[in-house]
């Protein structure tokens, strides 16, 4: 039992080597992919929830979480699969993800959502509220691009996404 | 995981119509990068399409496990006449060429994506409570990202529709064009009594019901009067695979690299 937790840790450290593809200061832990992590004597499988379906950049994380396994040296069998349930949401990313979302420039989800369905983000320079939205569309599936009207900068939050919609 | 025998057909039938519809019009969606009204758009419509196409992939992906047959040759490989698409989702965005002097129709796009949405959106939320369980995940997933497109579509429309001049004229004509053709949309194919049955989805007219319910309040919004005699299913139905030459152009422009090599990976 005690050998099967230090395996399991000795993988999630290797997963948080495995940085969104697109923004490479947020692992795929801390966007809250990994949903399962199965160690069975040599061989471990790994489960992740794709944050969008068409996202192109699935093929690389699955190659990247395979080769920092390998790297690791401790299996024989590595699988990673993506799943749709439970659907990923964007409450799963962790308060370091949140943290690490803006340090790159990219506001954090928001994470609450009212009533009318509108949402509010906090510039992640400069920390106003004083932001308009410019597109709720992105460079990539999961992002929305804003406007900071404080220190007049443009910069992408991550979308909201929740089974309530 | 192994279904009952009589389930299958009802639930292939489905399946073809769910993914078959998503990739076709995630194609002609794509055609418009770079055409598109103005940048933002651009970056709106892209990430639709893309979003759109990664639904026909979940979809394909449930045949696949079904036994149907890989997801690159289902999407690439099948013929105009296996294709169970609404014929209405096939048809090309306007005349000319996407490399040279298109002349695409932006009224036309509006109007299509816009019904399409809240179409499949109504859908999803039934598909939701599917009685083949991977089907009601995929559902979840699939309205977690449509819940965007349909307030993008809706918005465009509504705005539109509120111009006036030559916008109102052209919105107009592109309705007539789309309600044309919209019964084929929310038609369910000849098994659409089996599916019900199975409890995989709800009755064909339950939906349509659903969709005018819903469409109604915002067509009242811009004074536009659309009744249920106006659905008509003019160029054909998809769901026995009656198409359009326009399917078979857009099938070999979009299969060519595929064609060339079947095994290279994607």
């Amino acid at each position: 039992m005690e050998q099967d937790q230090i395996l399991l840790k000795n993988v999630l450290e290797a997963l948080h080597n495995v940085k969104d593809p697109e923004i490479d200061t947020i692992s795929i832990v801390d966007l809250g992919m990994v949903e399962q992590i199965k160690v069975e004597g040599q061989s471990v499988l790994i489960k992740l929830l794709p944050t969008f379906m068409g996202c192109p950049a699935l093929d690389i994380i699955q190659k990247n979480v395979e080769g920092e396994l390998r790297k690791a040296g401790i299996f024989e069998k590595i699988e990673v699969q993506f799943i749709y349930h439970p659907p990923w949401t964007s409450d799963r990313v962790t308060e370091t993800g949140r943290i690490k979302l803006k340090e790159f420039g990219i506001a954090p989800p928001p994470k609450f959502i009212s009533e009318t369905g509108e949402w509010h983000v906090d510039c992640p320079f400069c920390g106003s509220a004083y932001t308009t939205m410019d597109n709720l569309f992105g460079p990539t599936a999961c992002r929305s691009i804003l406007y900071c009207k404080s220190c007049k900068n443009p910069f992408e939050a991550m979308k909201p996404v929740s089974t309530m919609m | 995981m192994p279904i009952d025998a009589k389930i299958k057909p009802p639930l292939t039938s489905l399946l073809y119509q769910l993914a078959d519809d998503d990739f076709i019009l995630a194609y002609r969606g794509s055609e418009w990068l770079g055409l598109a009204p103005h940048i933002e758009e651009d970056v709106a419509f892209s990430s639709i399409s893309q979003d759109t196409m990664g639904h026909a992939a979940m979809f394909y992906q449930l045949l696949a496990d079904l036994g149907e047959g890989n997801v690159d040759s289902l999407a690439h490989a099948r013929k105009t006449s296996e294709r169970r698409n609404a014929v209405l989702l096939e048809l090309v965005n306007g005349p000319g060429h996407y490399l040279s002097s298109a002349q695409y129709d932006w009224a036309f796009a509006v109007v299509r994506n816009y019904f399409y949405a809240q179409a499949k959106k109504i859908r999803m939320d039934s598909l939701k409570n599917s009685s083949y369980q991977p089907l009601a995940e995929v559902a979840l997933k699939v309205n977690m990202e449509l819940y965007y497109h349909l307030l993008h579509w809706k918005t465009w429309f509504i705005q539109l529709m509120q111009a006036g001049g030559e916008a109102r004229t052209r919105m107009e004509a592109a309705i007539g064009r789309v309600l044309a053709d919209f019964e084929g949309v929310l038609n369910l194919g000849p098994l659409a009594k089996e599916m019900a049955e199975h409890g995989l989805i709800d009755k064909e007219d339950v939906l349509k019901q659903r969709w005018l319910f819903i469409m109604k309040p915002v067509f009242e919004s811009v004074k536009l009067a659309v009744s249920e005699a106006d659905l008509a299913m003019k160029t054909g139905n998809g769901r026995i695979g009656e198409h359009t030459a326009d399917l078979d152009d857009a099938l070999s422009t979009l299969s060519e690299v595929y064609n060339i090599n079947p095994a290279a990976s994607w």
